[in-house]
């Protein structure tokens, strides 16, 4: 018989593979984990919808498990509830800042369509919150571009979805 | 019921993909890189959604019976038919032919010059704004599921493509032009939106008052006037495409088509 846990456990140890300081657990994707017998059930939630990533995050996931000794391996994606940046843990957002992202704003009034709006978005290197966006589109589907006013870094931000 | 759910998923998941492929040009030759990059992301998400549908698509007909199959028999590629296995969303993708695709007009018309895109996305974009937020309370769960994924990247793309209207309406001369001519060409695509198909699961006509306060509400914005409505050109949404669509289709298609089956 394997541990829920015991999986959730390894489960830490498989990264985004574009943002590698963040684990699947960090970024909240992983919706459940059941086990019966010699059997495992995973249930993820893509972030984007196109996300390229999420092909690569399932491939990991079970080359993870195989490398711990797991043969019987299910993974299903799930798209509803959607996925959403407040499902991060907040260890996930702090490796995020050092690693150089500011990571996601809760929520709140800046995911809707009104436009030419300023988000307050803290540099993750000087801390200052004298920032502006260059682009609500990074480097990937999950980013936008900032820039710092004080230190004049560019830096990315993990946008809240 | 269920032949219509998957006419709807192919209507759906085209719209999503012929625009995917046509934004998708903007890559390597966007007026800055940052906003190449937001056009390319705004493709990948769309991508995305299409691939959604058309697995959706793909599970229902390979659980079709041999009457239901029938009834849909005329959106199915001719090639997969000899390959002797089940249905798959690449097949949809890459296999069907022009007048088997249901995407809007708009959609495939060509890229033209960055007014013309961002204002394409914008009429886009707010259709399907609207369009997935009564998508997402339909009673089929899997296309609910769907909208309420897809409308979360949708709000970006709106928001984006409205500033760049407006960005361009308030602009320069030039830049007030380009958007003008763009309108101008666009208006009469935008009509078909609205034309209601018999496979549509959801009423396009219940959302046209919210979308045409939103065109309008940023038209005046960016110095724009609403157009008259005029002739409106049709036919997408039947399969009856213009002649830009064919060439998209070559170019996208080409690699399925010469090596069947070929995967990387």
């Amino acid at each position: 018989m394997i541990g829920e846990q015991q999986i959730w456990n390894i489960l830490e140890e498989v990264k985004d593979p574009e943002v590698p300081v963040l684990s699947v657990i960090d970024l909240g994707i992983i919706r459940s984990v059941k086990t019966s017998g010699d059997r495992i059930d995973i249930v993820i939630t893509p972030t984007y919808s196109g996300c390229p990533a999420m092909d690569v995050i399932n491939m990991d996931i079970r080359l993870k498990l195989i490398e711990k000794g797991f043969r019987n391996i299910t993974i299903q994606q799930q798209l509803s509830p959607a996925w959403t940046t407040d499902w991060m843990s907040e260890e996930g957002k702090k490796k995020l800042k050092n690693f150089g992202i500011a990571p996601p704003n809760p929520r709140q009034q800046f995911c809707n369509s009104e436009m030419f709006q300023q988000e307050a978005v803290q540099c993750p290197r000087c801390n200052s919150w004298h920032t502006e966006l260059i682009s609500q589109f990074g480097s990937t589907a999950c980013k936008s571009m900032y820039r710092c006013l004080d230190c004049h870094e560019a830096f990315d931000h993990f946008k809240c979805h | 019921m269920n032949t219509q759910t998957f006419i709807f998923c192919l209507h759906l998941g085209d719209n999503a993909l012929i625009l995917a492929q046509r934004n998708a040009e903007w890559t390597g030759h966007g007026p800055v890189l940052e906003q190449d990059i937001a056009i390319t992301n705004i493709s990948l998400d769309l991508l995305g959604q299409a691939r959604n549908f058309y697995q959706y698509a793909a599970s229902l007909f390979n659980s079709f019976n041999g009457e239901q199959k029938k009834v849909v028999d005329k959106y199915i590629p001719r090639l997969w038919k000899e390959y002797n296995r089940e249905l798959q969303e690449d097949d949809l993708a890459f296999l069907r032919e022009e007048q088997q695709y249901l995407n809007l007009l708009i959609t495939e018309l060509p890229r033209g010059d960055w007014a013309q895109s961002v204002l394409r996305q914008f009429f886009f974009s707010a259709f399907q704004f609207y369009l997935y937020q009564h998508l997402q309370n339909i009673s089929d769960p899997q296309l609910a599921a769907i909208a309420e994924k897809s409308i979360k990247e949708v709000t970006y793309h709106l928001r984006w493509s409205g500033e760049w209207v407006i960005r361009l309406g308030d602009g320069t001369g030039e830049s007030n032009q380009r958007i003008k001519n763009a309108l101008a060409d666009q208006w009469m695509f935008t009509g078909e939106i609205f034309m209601p198909e018999e496979y549509e699961l959801i009423d396009v006509l219940s959302f046209k008052n919210s979308w045409i306060k939103k065109v309008q509400d940023v038209l005046s914005e960016a110095n724009l006037e609403l157009p008259q409505q005029t002739w409106t050109q049709s036919g997408g949404k039947q399969g009856k495409h213009t002649e830009y669509l064919g060439y998209l289709l070559a170019e996208m298609q080409y690699l399925q088509r010469a090596f069947p089956n070929a995967t990387w």
